[in-house]
């Protein structure tokens, strides 16, 4: 971690976008994390994607869990008020906060330990709830916070830095969002922004459970070889099914595509999702082929990287309970409170 | 059996799943528009179907309504607890059973009353369907009742007609059946018995309610936008009252949504999680529970302790420790409840005593939350929860404004000149707070369980830590101004009692058997948690005091000792815990036999 504080000013071209901001004034706080930690490259990312789309940088809910990922809301968006919350449960305290207000934009940010043990069952229902946020996870294998203990994402005979291979199972978190109902499901690396950062643009802009796995490696604890989350690994490993762009206005023709394997997705707000296909066969409405898809790239040692799976048009939470359109926090004592009389009727039904 | 009249207890005793409990439910609630005072307990099992369930109704004109040791009219109608039921009837008193089959010789008591009314053969030719025969069996026997205690038989007709309204074709057989059974006792038996009721006024403008439905009732009325809550006995009909009221008061007029989020969720590290944040973002929200639902939520309990942020919990107590007795009573959660979570922690917490406290502090404990900025725990029970019980009318004051404590908008944002979350401007302790994207450029910060300076930057200085934690103490202060007081009634007695929720119940009807016996107590009920000055007042002011309250381990005592420094030698404990509610036999019998003991002054003796 560095101890210099940032500096306010910034270089004077630096682009402005329509709210006239710079990227600088979607940053947070210097970050605490290792020098060249992969979650920094994430929270830039997020910088990146919010600053581009020009969305205002107070209207967010940044909530997080326990661990080196869930530190990082404080390292983007410090306009916007952030909730470092308790082990595993930053799917319950974002959903809390999306019921209080829905025009809030939801961030939630986690880490493999945060989400695959303690807080897997959290996970799994805030998804089948289909909270409309972006549910992003810094993976990286490894419990960085107690110095390099496993995690549950990490691969079975992928190794610890000193050598000893992982006995278990890993548990794919894609897999489990696709299964259990999030109509937005992709996974990047925090070494390719170029793949990252539109990931995050569509997500926020998508209606609904939007999930992100990002293998963001540990560079203390499981960057080495034998590891299947290092640098290295994922760059010769990634295997990209969709690459997403999000634009605004009618899309560009570019040729750097084959026939058939570009398609685009018009969004809630009128933006559009352009879709490029590695392979014209993969369907990325398709939610059982992107499982087995996933499941497949695994078998060969691969890691499915990508749009993997995007519904346009799901509901939301808030489109299944029929709440009010007026944020719940917004609404006034007169809409709240039926008064007196009412309590008057309400008490001879109880005579 | 002081009287007659007014004056009784009848247990039903059926098996669960059978459909007694509308039939059991009609009864008591015939007397009470009869108005006659009435305290309804419903004994179940923890289990859906076929295991033995008590449906219990004291009668009392005087309107005392705690338990009442004794039975003096059974309505024996399982067969696996006919024994048992038999031997708990007071000498003198009836058994009402179905003599289909004749008594077997082994049940024979002959200093009670044998009503027998054969309810199985009557039922036959009449009902076709064998479980129309089960369901109406109950009914025939509330028809009999009816002629036998005197209860005006339009009264149950009227309210058969209420309750099957768009059911007609229930309505017929069901009065058939109350018919059947009145017509048996007037015919057959010596109907009225000398035991019987008579129409009174002593209910007056009195409602009958249960706990739970006003706890979500008020929770409603109280601002609740967001109920987020995991299924528990029993605690789960606060949850349901809330939608139930919600389905029909906060509905969207123009558009038909609703005004209000209602979640079942997971488990209860998620209710609660939910509840915190929402109430992070600006939105009254709370959370019902009982105890093993308190024991998963101490880590976010802890959490918006330290990161002082509102939410409302309610505890519906059951008999611990672990699953313990899910389906009976006790106030075994205080201590838990009151430390929830590790470190320094301590929690506000209300104990109401009646179906219209459990309304007022519902609202009250939105309004709590929010200037406190901390949890706040509501600790009802079995007793008071589930089971309906007379109270006084629910009343919402209209001048009445929620209190949404210390909120800054984004005009008063730009008005400072600086924003600390945790600064303690107004030296009470409790800072000011902003909600998510309230101002464009001022008054974010970051929530967080781990240390803080006072502008909400993390920190591990000893010095802001302890700040930090002695500015929650100062907050803890704020606290004991601020919640309910506690309702004292002294004479200047150098002895008093102390007692607190649904222990509240048998407290006149104990005191007056004592005032008989010379004893005279000054009485004190707790009403929250950290006490106020009137608590420690009233402890200072008496030499002894009987502490009443349904656990093993004296919790409300030792909150008095931890709290207040109070010396233990002067707090006598009264513990009942045995998951009935707590009798004034019981109370009268302990305190009697502590004066016996130790020879202390009565007022009789001190006249004589």
């Amino acid at each position: 971690m560095t101890f210099v504080t940032k500096p306010r000013v910034h270089h004077p071209k630096l682009p402005i976008n329509d709210l006239g901001l710079t990227r600088r004034d979607y940053e947070g706080s210097v970050s605490t994390l290792c020098a060249g930690c992969g979650h920094d490259s994430v929270s830039a990312a997020i910088v990146q994607a919010c600053a581009e789309l020009s969305l205002p940088p107070h209207r967010f809910a940044k909530v997080s869990g326990i661990g080196c990922s869930s530190k990082t809301p404080s390292y983007f968006l410090n306009r916007s008020h952030g909730f470092n919350s308790v082990h595993g449960r930053m799917p319950s305290v974002i959903t809390g906060a999306n019921l209080a207000n829905r025009d809030l934009m939801c961030i939630g940010v986690s880490g493999d330990g945060d989400s695959a043990s303690i807080g897997l069952g959290q996970f799994a229902h805030v998804v089948r709830r289909r909270t409309n946020m972006l549910y992003l996870v810094d993976n990286n294998g490894t419990y960085g916070l107690t110095k390099g203990q496993f995690s549950a994402t990490n691969d079975k005979g992928s190794t610890s830095k000193k050598g000893v291979p992982n006995l278990y199972e890993p548990i794919d978190l894609v897999s489990m969002a696709l299964q259990l109902g999030a109509s937005f499901v992709a996974r990047s690396f925090s070494g390719d922004k170029r793949q990252l950062v539109p990931l995050i643009k569509a997500a926020l802009k998508h209606k609904g459970m939007a999930f992100i796995d990002v293998i963001s490696p540990c560079v203390a604890f499981n960057n080495h070889a034998g590891s299947t989350k290092s640098f290295e690994f994922m760059r010769e490993h990634m295997q990209s099914a969709v690459q997403a762009d999000l634009i605004f206005g009618q899309p560009e023709i570019t040729a750097d595509y084959a026939q058939g394997t570009r398609e685009s997705v018009t969004m809630p707000d009128g933006s559009i999702l352009q879709l490029y296909k590695v392979d014209a066969d993969y369907d990325p409405y398709d939610r059982i082929g992107a499982l087995t898809y996933v499941q497949k790239m695994h078998e060969e040692g691969h890691v499915a990287t990508g749009l993997l799976y995007v519904d346009p048009d799901a509901v939301e939470c808030h489109d299944i309970l029929e709440t009010t359109a007026i944020p719940l926090n917004e609404l006034s004592e007169d809409a709240l409170c039926p008064g007196s009389e009412a309590l008057t009727a309400i008490n001879q039904g109880y005579r | 059996m002081s009287s007659n009249i007014n004056d009784f207890v009848i247990r039903f005793a059926n098996v669960n799943g059978s459909g007694s409990a509308s039939a059991n439910g009609m009864f008591a609630k015939a007397l009470f528009r009869m108005g006659i005072p009435v305290a309804t307990r419903n004994i179940f099992p923890s289990n859906i179907q076929g295991l033995p369930t008590w449906f219990e109704v004291r009668v009392s004109e005087k309107g005392y309504l705690g338990r009442r040791e004794g039975v003096d009219i059974m309505v024996a109608m399982n067969a696996e607890t006919f024994a048992e039921d038999i031997d708990s009837i007071l000498p003198g008193g009836y058994l009402l059973y179905d003599n289909s089959k004749p008594l077997a010789k082994e049940f024979v008591r002959h200093d009670i009353h044998e009503i027998g009314i054969p309810l199985a053969t009557m039922l036959l030719p009449e009902f076709a369907d064998p479980k129309q025969r089960s369901l109406f069996k109950n009914i025939t026997y509330l028809g009999a009742l009816a002629a036998l205690l005197n209860i005006e038989f339009d009264v149950i007709t009227g309210m058969v007609s209420t309750q099957y309204k768009g059911k007609d074709a229930l309505i017929e057989p069901n009065i058939r059946a109350l018919e059947l059974g009145r017509n048996y006792a007037v015919e057959y038996l010596s109907a009225p018995l000398p035991l019987q009721v008579r129409r009174s006024d002593a209910v007056g403008d009195r409602i009958m309610m249960e706990g739970n439905d006003a706890a979500g009732l008020g929770s409603l009325y109280g601002g609740a936008t967001v109920c987020a809550w995991y299924p528990i006995t029993p605690s789960t009909s606060v949850a349901e009252s809330f939608e139930n009221h919600c389905k029909k008061l906060r509905i969207d007029q123009q558009s038909g949504h609703k005004n209000y989020a209602f979640m079942q969720a997971e488990d209860e590290l998620a209710a609660i999680g939910i509840v915190i944040g929402s109430a992070w973002n600006g939105a009254r929200s709370f959370t019902a529970t009982s105890g093993p639902g308190v024991s998963l939520m101490s880590e976010f309990l802890g959490l918006a302790y330290f990161a002082e942020i509102p939410a409302v919990v309610w505890d519906i107590q059951r008999s611990g420790p672990s699953t313990g007795m899910p389906t009976r009573t006790q106030q075994g959660d205080l201590i838990g409840a009151a430390y929830a979570s590790h470190g320094d922690t301590k929690h506000p917490l209300l104990f109401p005593a009646n179906p219209k406290e459990c309304f007022d502090f519902a609202a009250d404990a939105l309004d709590l939350a929010d200037r406190l900025q901390t949890p706040v725990l509501v600790l009802s029970d079995l007793e008071l929860g589930m089971n309906e019980s007379l109270s006084e009318p629910l009343q919402w004051d209209d001048a009445r404004r929620y209190d949404r404590g210390k909120v800054l908008s984004a005009q008063q944002l730009d008005e400072m000149e600086s924003f600390g979350r945790y600064l303690d401007v107004d030296g009470d302790g409790v800072g000011y707070r902003t909600l998510p994207g309230t101002h464009p450029e001022k008054g974010a910060f970051f929530t967080r369980g781990t240390s803080r300076d006072e502008y909400a930057a993390y920190t591990e200085s000893p010095d802001a830590y302890q700040r930090n934690m002695e500015r929650l103490q100062l907050k803890w202060q704020t606290a004991r101004q601020l919640v309910p007081s506690a309702e004292i009634v002294g004479r200047g007695g150098s002895v008093g009692v102390l007692y607190f929720g649904t222990t509240s119940l048998p407290i006149p009807e104990a005191l007056d058997k004592l005032a008989v016996k010379g004893i005279h107590l000054d009485t004190c009920r707790v009403r929250a948690f950290p006490f106020g000055d009137e608590v420690e007042a009233f402890v200072a002011e008496h030499d002894l005091i009987f502490v009443v309250e349904q656990n093993r381990d004296a919790q409300m005592r030792t909150l008095l000792i931890n709290e207040l420094q109070t010396n233990p030698a002067k707090l006598i404990s009264i513990l009942y815990f045995a998951g009935l509610s707590i009798s004034a036999d019981f109370i009268d019998a302990q305190i009697s036999a502590y004066y016996e003991e130790h020879k202390l002054a009565r007022l009789t003796e001190v006249k004589s």
